[in-house]
C-alpha cells in the first residue's frame, strides 16, 4: 500500500521493521490539547520515535497582518495565543512602540503589568486543570476553572470581552478601567493563594498523579537550550532565565518576585515550578495594586492613540485625529525590532520590520510552543506510551500558537 | 528603555568604533572579518550581516561567544528590490541578557542558505517554516519538508508576490 501525498514516511530501524508498530494520535484527541497530530513509532508500548504534524490550524496570521493597519493587528494577536491574550497584546504593542519611540506613562505600564499577570494565571489555571484531567484527576479542572471564571469577569470589566481582549492597545492601553476595577482584582488575589493550596492539597499528595509525573519525561538543561525550550519547562531543567527579571520591559524592574527553578527536569519539576509561579504572580500583583501610580494610562500622542469617546465627540481637533487613525492608520519609521517578553507559556517574541508606512512591511511571531514541541521527542523517547499524555500536558502548549 | 535610546550607529565602521568590546562584534571580528558584511545598532538592538555561505560558521562563532540561545529565526520577501530575500536569527545570550540579530541577504534566484541545526538543534521547525512560507532551502537540513501547509501546496504564501485575493 503507498501512502498518500502529505503523510510522512516512516523508516523503521533496519532489521526491527516487523517489530515496530507505527499509530496515528490525533489530530481530534482529547489529551493534545487541540489538534495536534502526533505519528507515533513504538515497539510494544515503548515510543521509539515521534513525529509532530503541524498546521492544522494554520490561520496565515502573519500574512493577514501584512493588509492591516498597525492598530488593526492588535485584535489578531488575541487570537493566537487564546489562553492568554493580554500578554500578545502586550507583546506586540511593545514592539511597535519600541519603533515609534512612544514612552507609556508610568499607570499605563502598572495596569498592563496587573493585566498581564492575570493573563497568565488564567494561562496557569487551564494548564493545571486540563493536566490533571489527563492524569485522570477531574476534580482538579473544576476547580481551576472556577477561577478562571473569576479573570475572565476582570478582563470583560476592562476591555467588555471574555477572551479576545484586545485591550492593550499601542500607546497605552484602551481605555480607563472601571472604578471597582483594582477592588476586585483585590478580592480575587487576596483569595487566590489558598485556593492554590486547594489544588495542591489535591495533587501534590496523591500518590496516582506523583507517580505519573515523577521521574518522567526528563529533560536536560543543556537539550531544553538547544532545542529552544522556554518558559516554565526551561526553568524546571535547571535554567535560570526570566526575561521579566532579566530583560524587563513595562516597568517589571519595579517588582520583587522570585523566579521558581529546579534542577529535577521531569513532569513533577513543571508542575511545581508553575504552581510557584501562580503564586509570584500574586505578589506581582499585590504589589502592583499597593503602589499603582496616578496619572494617564495612555501616551500624550493624538495622532498614534485614538482620543476618548467624551472628547471626540466635542472637540473639532480630537474629531479629526479619530477620522485621520481610523481611515489612514499612523506612519511608523522603518526599521526592524524585536521584542521578547516572558508570557504564560514561555518566551514570546515579536519581529515587526517596517517600511516607513501604515502598515507593517512583516510581522514574525515566535511562539514558545513552536519550539517546545520539538523536545517532546526527546522526552519520550524510550518511555511508555502512557506517559506522552503526562508530557504534553507538562509542556502545556496551546495549537494556536504552534499553527497561527 | 534606555537601551532604545542609544544614538543609531549605522553602519559596520561606525559599530567597530562605537562598541569595539560588544562580545559578538568582538568574537566575528576575530573569527573572520571578511564574512561580517554589514552591521548596525538602531533601536537598541545590533545587526550583524553575515555572508550567506558563512552563516553556520558565524552562528557557531556568537555561540561560543557566549549568545548560546537561539530564539527565533524568519524571513523577510524585500520584492521587487535585490537582493530579495532576508532571513533574519535572533540570539539571545543567558549571561549578557542581551539579544543579537544575525541575517544574510539572498537572491531571488534559487534562494538557498546553510542550515544552522548543527549548531542549535531547535532551529529544526523555524528552517521548515521559512522553507514552507518563503521557498527558501536550507543545505543541510535534516527533515526539509513543509510544516504548515500540506505537502501538495503550490507557491509560498509570504512571499510579497503570492495572490492575497482571487482563485489559486
Amino acid at each position: 500500500m503507498t501512502n498518500p501525498a502529505g503523510m510522512p514516511t516512516l523508516e523503521p530501524a533496519q532489521g526491527a521493521k516487523d517489530q515496530h508498530m507505527v499509530i496515528n494520535m490525533g489530530p481530534q484527541h482529547p489529551a493534545t490539547h487541540g489538534v495536534l497530530r502526533l505519528v507515533l513509532e513504538i515497539d510494544g508500548e515503548i515510543i521509539v520515535r515521534i513525529y509532530p504534524e503541524i498546521g492544522y490550524l494554520h490561520t496565515g496570521i502573519e500574512k493577514t497582518c501584512e493588509a492591516k493597519f498597525y492598530q488593526q493587528v492588535v485584535p489578531l494577536t488575541d487570537r493566537i495565543n487564546y489562553l492568554d491574550p493580554l500578554s500578545n497584546n502586550l507583546c506586540y504593542a511593545l514592539a511597535v512602540e519600541k519603533l515609534l519611540g512612544l514612552e507609556i506613562p508610568a499607570k499605563g505600564q502598572w495596569l498592563r503589568v496587573v493585566l498581564a499577570e492575570l493573563s497568565r494565571l488564567n494561562s496557569h489555571l487551564i494548564w493545571l486543570g486540563t493536566h490533571a484531567m489527563d492524569i485522570g484527576a477531574l476534580t482538579v479542572f473544576l476547580y481551576t476553572f472556577r477561577e478562571r471564571e473569576d479573570i475572565l469577569r476582570l478582563f470583560e470589566a476592562v476591555a467588555g470581552q471574555r477572551m479576545m481582549t484586545s485591550y492593550i492597545r499601542i500607546g497605552g492601553v484602551s481605555m480607563e478601567p472601571p472604578l471597582d476595577f483594582f477592588s476586585r482584582v483585590q478580592a480575587f488575589i487576596s483569595s487566590l493563594p489558598e485556593k492554590i493550596d486547594e489544588y495542591a492539597n489535591l495533587l501534590t499528595g496523591n500518590p496516582i498523579f506523583r507517580n505519573r509525573l515523577k521521574g518522567v519525561g526528563y529533560l536536560s538543561s543543556a537539550d531544553a537550550i538547544a532545542l529552544g525550550v522556554t518558559g516554565p519547562p526551561l526553568r524546571a531543567s535547571g535554567v535560570d532565565i526570566d526575561l521579566r527579571r532579566d530583560m524587563p520591559y513595562s516597568g517589571y524592574q519595579n517588582f520583587e518576585f522570585k523566579v521558581p527553578t529546579s534542577t529535577d527536569g521531569d513532569c513533577w519539576a513543571r508542575y511545581e515550578v508553575r504552581l510557584v509561579e501562580m503564586r509570584e504572580s500574586v505578589k506581582i500583583i499585590q504589589q502592583a495594586l499597593d503602589g499603582m501610580p496616578e496619572g494617564a494610562v495612555k501616551a500624550d500622542a493624538p495622532k498614534i492613540v485614538l482620543p476618548d469617546r467624551e472628547k471626540m465627540k466635542t472637540q473639532m481637533e480630537a474629531l479629526i485625529h479619530h477620522f485621520k487613525i481610523i481611515t489612514e492608520g499612523f506612519e511608523v519609521p522603518a526599521g526592524e525590532v524585536y521584542q521578547g517578553i516572558e508570557a504564560g507559556h514561555g518566551q514570546t517574541g515579536y519581529y515587526v520590520v517596517s517600511d516607513g508606512t501604515s502598515k507593517p512591511y512583516r510581522v514574525h511571531m515566535r511562539y514558545p510552543s513552536f519550539a517546545t514541541l520539538q523536545s517532546l521527542e526527546v522526552m519520550c523517547k524510550g518511555r511508555m506510551l502512557a506517559d506522552l499524555v503526562a508530557v504534553i500536558g507538562s509542556i502545556d502548549i496551546v495549537l494556536g500558537e504552534i499553527d497561527r | 528603555m534606555t537601551e532604545a535610546l542609544k544614538p543609531t550607529l549605522a553602519n559596520k565602521a561606525a559599530v567597530l568604533e562605537g562598541m569595539p568590546d560588544h562580545p559578538a562584534v568582538k568574537a566575528l571580528e576575530a573569527w573572520n572579518s571578511a564574512a561580517l558584511v554589514e552591521a548596525r545598532f538602531d533601536f537598541g538592538e545590533l545587526t550583524l550581516t553575515i555572508a550567506p555561505d558563512q552563516i553556520r560558521a558565524a552562528a557557531a562563532a556568537v555561540q561560543a561567544a557566549g549568545y548560546n540561545f537561539f530564539e527565533d529565526m524568519t524571513a523577510v520577501d524585500w520584492y521587487p528590490s535585490a537582493p530579495r530575500f532576508q532571513v533574519s536569527y535572533h540570539i539571545l545570550s543567558h549571561a549578557f541578557k542581551e539579544r543579537i540579530r544575525l541575517r544574510v541577504l539572498l537572491d531571488e534566484v534559487d534562494p538557498s542558505v546553510e542550515s544552522i541545526t548543527a549548531v542549535w538543534a531547535g532551529a529544526n521547525y523555524y528552517e521548515r517554516e521559512v522553507f514552507d512560507l518563503f521557498g527558501i532551502r536550507f543545505e543541510g537540513h535534516p527533515n526539509l519538508r513543509r510544516i504548515m501547509l500540506p505537502d501538495e501546496w503550490k507557491g509560498h504564501p509570504l512571499r510579497k508576490d503570492y495572490p492575497v485575493e482571487g482563485y489559486r
